[in-house]
């Protein structure tokens, strides 16, 4: 139980970059990705703005070197982009012996049914919709992925709707620290679908505007998609090898809300034991939080619930905080993976994001985000935030090592 | 891994197993290849204020919890871990419908709340006030055995001293129509009775919400001893199945031979059998075996109703002849294997021992 984990290797792909070295690029630009719909074909475009990925699926596949394969949906192609790179970068591609992948997403090939599902329950009709006929399980995308990178140890799945990747992440910690496998590829991977966009829509919680996080006068959130993933190494694997570390995996926790199926208590209570958690399983102390990466969606709700959570952990001495929300839009399943490599890029590159388009405090918090970019900070500890429906609240901590 | 106890169970399937008490009494058949569960009375274990909220398979799910729940015991468990193929399937559907058919409007945010997998999960956990650890495992045929290794590890790590696991999917008539156009059920209606003798390709679709309580905290109400869970994807033929199995048993102080009874995955489909044929005759020969399939159907979390039946077994120490293949066991049984595995791809052990 003693094992360090450690952060090996990072992969990411969304609406601000193709990679992890684009990516940054746009941070430092401070280049949004949420925009007009430009390729979901939706009755929404022209009004809700999001954070697409302005290839299709076809061009994905032919980066990923896949276009011979079938029945490859949206949010597979993402995840193989951003699994490879962080495999790649762990300079771990084609030694998987022991490693296990962990992978998580809201909706699976919802992008195709919805698409095809009247074709697929007519009995009669024929036709090459019936390759994606069996790529509606969330696990789909998770095995085809797997199979990309030839890992077969240990694979499996999470869905806790928007927190899912960070307990994806989180799981794997916990696969090494019990000695199941010595390495493990964890993240997330979601596309946007008109589901998603019409459901987060009818909940009436969707900007028609960039969100502005923690802002005042925010409108709600912008749905994004795209896929994020880290390599997690049991210490000595990764000092066998002399691999290259980002960070260690401090510290995790896994708490409920138990509030409301869809909404976030307003004192933030899953939130803040959740924080609270995952620093005393880390053994440190919360003046030693440098920054937290917010789950920050820009909805009434969560910002208040979280920004009360944070207040609750912090009091008066809040450390540097940002949602990086506006710049990738709500990545739902992603999310948790995306932001635990902006952490991680945190701590590499000594740089603090900045919240994207807010302007001012909210009247009932006595903080305010990050409003411009920090370089040559000096982070050592950061913690993720990831909450979701049903009150799943995780929270990682990555510290420097 | 310390020892952990199986302390409660809810079963709510196309069987008569919601109410503890009784033991596969009488076997319900079925001619046709959909099996459905059999609803216990939701209001004896929901309020009717919720009830009228709930989704057929909120209510399964919720009911089979509350059930497991009070068998064990336990009121405000240390995790909450679900696993499930398709999660809300009724509320899915409903919304994506809704949202084709009428071209993304007149949408309301019910059916589209409730669609989430972790909706079960979540709502247990409202009801409950439940705030510790919760999760949900959507990865096909090994959700629920990855649910419920989840849970042992929680336990493990000293963060639990008990949990609450369920496995839940529902069949419904459009989901039918799409697994049936995988190919997934045998073509021509069957006897449920006769699943294993039709000689053909393909299963019977079934669905339910299976539930267990475990605590490291053992007791004479226990059902069994939980050993270890594992599960492993797309082994490299049989001998890698048996190769696993033989280690699984090895790093838990057993051997083949010491398996006194087996809990088998058989769907009667030919292929997908042979796997099972091939162990009983070689390296599980010694011990007697049961399958349950035609039973409950074959889901993405069929698993989780044989634990029930191996739980069962090794509390009642009786083997219904429904369940039988072969012989009844000749003595004690003391320690049962449970191995399924899901369109060869994902495959699933627990092992338990009786207390």
């Amino acid at each position: 139980m003693s094992t360090k984990v450690l952060v090996t290797g990072l992969g990411v792909i969304s609406s601000i970059g193709k990679n992890v070295q684009d990516t940054l690029k746009s941070i430092r630009e401070l280049k949004s990705g949420v925009g007009q719909i430009d390729l979901l074909i939706t009755r929404h475009r022209g009004d809700l703005p999001v954070g697409e990925i302005k290839q299709t699926d076809e061009e994905l596949k032919e980066t990923a070197g896949v276009s011979s394969l079938k029945a490859l949906t949206r949010p597979t192609v993402l995840g193989m982009l951003a699994a490879r790179e962080a495999v790649e970068d762990a300079g771990l591609i084609g030694d998987t012996e022991g490693t296990g992948f962990i992978s998580a997403n809201t909706v699976g090939g919802m992008g195709h049914t919805e698409q095809y599902c009247l074709d697929y329950i007519n009995k009669e009709k024929e036709g090459d919709f019936l390759e994606y006929l069996g790529t509606h399980n969330c696990g789909d995308s998770t095995e085809r992925i797997a199979d990309y990178l030839n890992i077969k140890d240990y694979v499996t799945t999470i869905n806790t709707a928007c927190s899912s990747s960070a307990n994806a992440i989180m799981l794997g910690a916990r696969l090494i620290k019990n000695g199941i496998v010595k390495r493990v590829v964890a993240g997330g991977t979601d596309s946007l679908t008109r589901f998603t966009l019409n459901g987060f829509n009818t909940l009436m919680i969707l900007a028609k505007e960039q969100c502005r996080p923690f802002d005042e006068n925010r409108m709600g959130l912008n749905l994004g998609e795209g896929a994020g993933f880290i390599v997690l190494e049991a210490e000595e694997a990764a000092n066998e090898r002399g691999a290259r570390v980002y960070s260690e995996l401090k510290g995790y926790a896994n708490t409920c809300d138990a509030y409301h199926q869809t909404a976030s208590s307003p004192e933030g209570y899953g939130a803040a034991s959740a924080m609270k958690k995952a620093i005393e399983h880390a053994g440190l102390k919360v003046e030693d939080i440098d920054y937290v990466n917010l789950h920050g969606t820009a909805t009434q709700m969560n910002d208040l619930s979280e920004g009360n959570a944070i207040q609750n952990v912090f009091g008066d001495k809040v450390p540097d905080v940002s949602s990086t929300k506006g710049f990738t839009g709500h990545t739902l399943g992603a999310a948790g993976g995306i932001e635990a490599v902006f952490s991680n890029l945190s701590i590499s590159e000594n740089i603090l994001f900045p919240n994207l388009n807010f302007t001012d405090q909210m009247n009932e918090l006595n903080f305010s985000p990050l409003k411009v970019i920090k370089e040559n900070a000096e982070v050592i500890n950061v913690l993720s935030n990831s909450f979701g429906f049903g009150g799943n609240n995780t929270a990682l901590l990555f510290s420097k090592v | 891994m310390m020892d952990v106890y199986i302390k409660g169970l809810g079963n709510i399937s196309p069987q008569n197993t919601a109410d503890n008490s009784q033991f596969l009494d009488k076997i319900v058949e079925y001619d046709q290849n959909n099996l459905q569960v059999i609803h216990p009375v939701y209001k004896d274990h929901i309020s009717p204020i919720k009830l009228r909220r709930m989704s057929r398979m909120i209510k399964m799910g919720i009911a089979a919890s509350s059930i497991c729940l009070d068998d064990a015991g336990i009121t405000n468990p240390g995790a909450i871990i679900t696993g499930t193929g398709f999660g809300c399937t009724g509320d899915t559907e409903k919304f994506l419908y809704a949202m084709v058919e009428n071209d993304e409007q007149y949408l309301t945010p019910t059916a589209f709340m409730q669609s989430t997998h972790n909706t079960i999960s979540g709502q247990i956990a409202i009801m409950l006030g439940c705030k510790s650890y919760n999760s949900t495992y959507v990865n096909r045929g090994s959700c629920f055995e990855a649910a419920f290794q989840d849970a042992m590890m929680l336990i493990n790590e000293g963060e639990a001293n008990d949990a609450l696991i369920g496995g839940f999917d529902e069949c419904t008539d459009k989901h039918y129509i799409i697994t049936s156009r995988l190919g997934y059920w045998k073509d021509r209606d069957i006897k449920n009775t006769d699943l294993y003798t039709a000689g053909s390709s393909g299963s019977i679709s079934g669905e339910g919400a299976s539930f267990f309580a475990i605590s490291k905290d053992g007791g004479s109400n226990s059902y069994a001893k939980i050993k270890a869970v594992n599960h492993f994807y797309k082994p490299d033929g049989f001998e890698e199945v048996e190769r696993r199995i033989q280690s699984f048993l090895e790093a838990n102080g057993h051997n083949p031979d010491s398996v006194d009874l087996v809990v088998n995955g058989l769907n009667g489909d030919e292929e997908g059998d042979l796997v099972y044929h091939h162990l009983m005759k070689g390296a599980l020969k010694s011990s007697t075996h049961t399958c349950y399939k035609h039973l409950c159907g074959e889901y993405d979390v069929a698993s989780a109703f044989g634990l029930w039946l191996a739980c069962k077994i090794l509390k009642t120490q009786t083997v219904p002849e429904s369940v039988r293949v072969g012989n009844a066991p000749a003595g004690q049984i003391n320690t049962v294997l449970v191995y399924n595995h899901f369109k060869s791809s994902y495959h699933g052990l627990f092992l338990l021992e009786s207390c």
